[in-house]
């Protein structure tokens, strides 16, 4: 997909990760440094409250970022934002989502606006999210 | 903080992603790597300095980054971090939450701001989280 070709309701392609394990939990601990031990420490997980570990909603959320960057690159970014629904558990399937809400000119820049979306595998929404992006013209 | 070409190819590999779909030198930082702050303070509640949390019955809320420009492997950012808002809400299920809402500025060598980060956490009532 080219940049080009980013109108007004284009839908991005979709990106699916999973079934998630508690492996790619420690892993996005140690490679983004939020080492909370509800995400990998199953005792200290029970005994807060949690019926076992679940993953770092930055997880799901760096996800859908790359179906942002998959569609417009990394340079031209300007927003991106992310609300958490629900969390991510091991064994989940997460489907991540866009689209273009709105292609626009703004200081002779072209831009664009987006919706995000990140459901698991009972079609439950975890993840909500927005972004605006620089476009080449 | 130092942007390290190195965290940048783990933290891709961490999202599932291929380090290498992005030819771009050096390379830029994909849009959540802001978030490797945490390595560089001594737990990401340095974020909400003066706030303290029960990192037990800390729920995630929201997340924005806004970039004023891209930033590349090799850049070495000066960070601040303030608390903006917190502020109490029932929730549906009756318990208080705390909503604690902080951002996080980054400049680079030049002292001009390239990116804000900004966390709403929520400390949710008791022992059961909702």
């Amino acid at each position: 997909m080219t940049t080009s070709q980013l109108e007004t309701g284009t839908i991005l392609e979709p990106i699916e990760i999973g079934p998630l394990s508690r492996t790619d939990f420690v892993r996005y601990a140690g490679a983004s440094g939020d080492f909370n031990p509800v995400h990998h420490d199953e005792e200290f997980a029970r005994a807060s409250g949690h019926p076992t570990v679940f993953g770092h909603g930055m997880l799901a959320a760096g996800v859908l970022a790359r179906v942002v960057t998959r569609a417009v690159g990394r340079e031209g970014l300007r927003r991106f934002r992310v609300r958490f629904l629900a969390r991510i558990w091991p064994g989940d399937v997460v489907r991540c989502e866009g689209r273009i809400t709105r292609r626009y000119e703004s200081e002779e820049k072209h831009l664009v606006d987006g919706e995000l979306s990140a459901r698991n595998q009972r079609g439950e929404t975890v993840v909500t999210g927005s972004f605006t992006a620089l476009v080449p013209s | 903080m130092v942007v390290e070409r190195g965290k940048i190819r783990e933290f891709l590999r961490a999202l599932h992603d291929d380090p290498d779909a992005d030819a771009s030198e050096p390379p830029v930082a994909p849009p959540t790597f802001l978030m490797t702050v945490a390595h560089w303070l001594d737990d990401l509640a340095a974020t909400r300095p003066g706030v303290v949390l029960d990192r037990r019955r800390v729920l995630h809320g929201e997340q924005e980054f806004e970039y004023r420009r891209p930033i590349r492997a090799g850049e070495v950012l000066t960070v601040r971090s303030r608390v903006r808002e917190v502020y109490e809400k029932h929730g549906r299920r009756g318990g208080a939450m705390l909503f604690v809402v902080s951002e996080t500025e980054f400049r680079d060598a030049g002292d001009a701001v390239v990116a804000y980060m900004r966390n709403t956490a929520i400390e949710t009532e008791g022992s059961a989280p909702a």
